[in-house]
């Protein structure tokens, strides 16, 4: 589908590697921008009485400290900055990607982009581990259990442990990439049905209301996808910062 | 039966996990209400765990519809 194609705009080939400046490139320039502005924009006037681009900028930290402070402790608060940058990235690429009229293309429907986010974080989780519990970090794969257990547990644990870069980068991309493939479906359904004249091009309003219906439904999504990575994020951190003591 | 029509009938099969995600994000939800109405002072500190379980539900079915668009695209 033309949507999700990745199209060169400035060539540039290094050593054999293409390194080209592609439309994705341009759109994840645009979502970092997009963020960067609108929360200097919101801490900007720092009135007591907040404006509205404050408010919502304060509601967003607020509500991404508290989802840290419940997922991974206080001590979860150190990695604020990582969690709240990462949870705006991926809020604001659905989102963009929602506005028909400019042509957007959703970063996070591509699988690279969301599995190089979570391996990101999965191998910060282990670095986290492994600083704060050196070799004790790998308790995390032995549960607290009758040790006859563990012969069946600890493989489980590891294979578990092992696609959470998957399930988290998969999740994403599929969220993103089916909901955009139902809201073309549909609009092929407008087209196709309005095209045909006579009677059908009536019915054509059904598949129309259907697009707003699942619009809304996306836009709920794009905010749910982009809540759960962050919150899944803390999970795993909270993970190695405290091993099996929660 | 050629190899292109082959190839949708094993994307339909594929998309068939989905029953099991719908059914699963249905009890989750449902469970998770049915639970907040007895008990609404609790139901806040529920929220995220009710997410945590839809994702990893919501997971389950989308590894089929993944499977789908593989067999479909390649």
């Amino acid at each position: 589908m033309e949507q999700f194609e990745v199209k060169p705009i400035v060539p540039l080939h290094i050593g054999g590697l293409d390194v080209s400046f592609t439309n994705a490139s341009l759109w994840m320039c645009i979502v970092a921008a997009t963020a960067a502005i609108f929360l200097t924009m919101g801490a900007s006037s720092r009135r007591l009485v907040p404006t509205r681009m404050q408010s919502i900028a304060e509601m967003s930290y607020v509500f991404v400290a508290d989802m840290i402070r419940s997922a991974a402790g206080t001590e979860g608060l150190k990695f604020f900055p990582f969690v709240f940058t990462l949870f705006m990235f991926v809020l604001f690429s659905n989102v963009l990607g929602l506005f028909p009229l400019i042509h957007p293309f959703t970063v996070t429907s591509h699988i690279i982009v969301t599995f190089s986010l979570a391996i990101f974080v999965f191998l910060m989780v282990i670095v986290v581990g492994l600083a704060r519990h050196g070799l004790h970090f790998l308790v995390i794969f032995a549960p607290s259990v009758p040790w006859p257990m563990l012969i069946l547990l600890i493989p489980i644990e590891i294979v578990s442990f092992l696609s959470r870069p998957i399930s988290l980068s998969v999740r994403l991309f599929a969220n993103m990439l089916a909901g955009h493939t139902m809201l073309y479906v549909f609009g092929t359904f407008v087209i196709g049905l309005a095209a045909a004249g006579g009677v059908l091009s009536v019915v054509s309003i059904a598949p129309l209301l259907a697009i707003v219906a699942v619009t809304a439904l996306e836009v709920l999504i794009a905010f749910l996808q982009a809540y759960v990575f962050a919150i899944l994020t803390c999970i795993y951190l909270n993970d190695a910062l405290n091993l099996h003591d929660h | 039966m050629d190899l292109a029509s082959a190839k949708m009938i094993g994307a339909g099969l594929a998309s068939i996990a989905l029953i099991g995600a719908g059914v699963g994000i249905g009890i989750i939800f449902g469970n998770y209400l049915a639970g907040a109405l007895r008990n609404p002072g609790a139901a806040q500190g529920q929220f995220t765990n009710l997410l945590v379980g839809f994702a990893l539900c919501e997971f389950t079915g989308l590894l089929g519809v993944v499977m789908a668009f593989i067999i479909l695209f390649t």
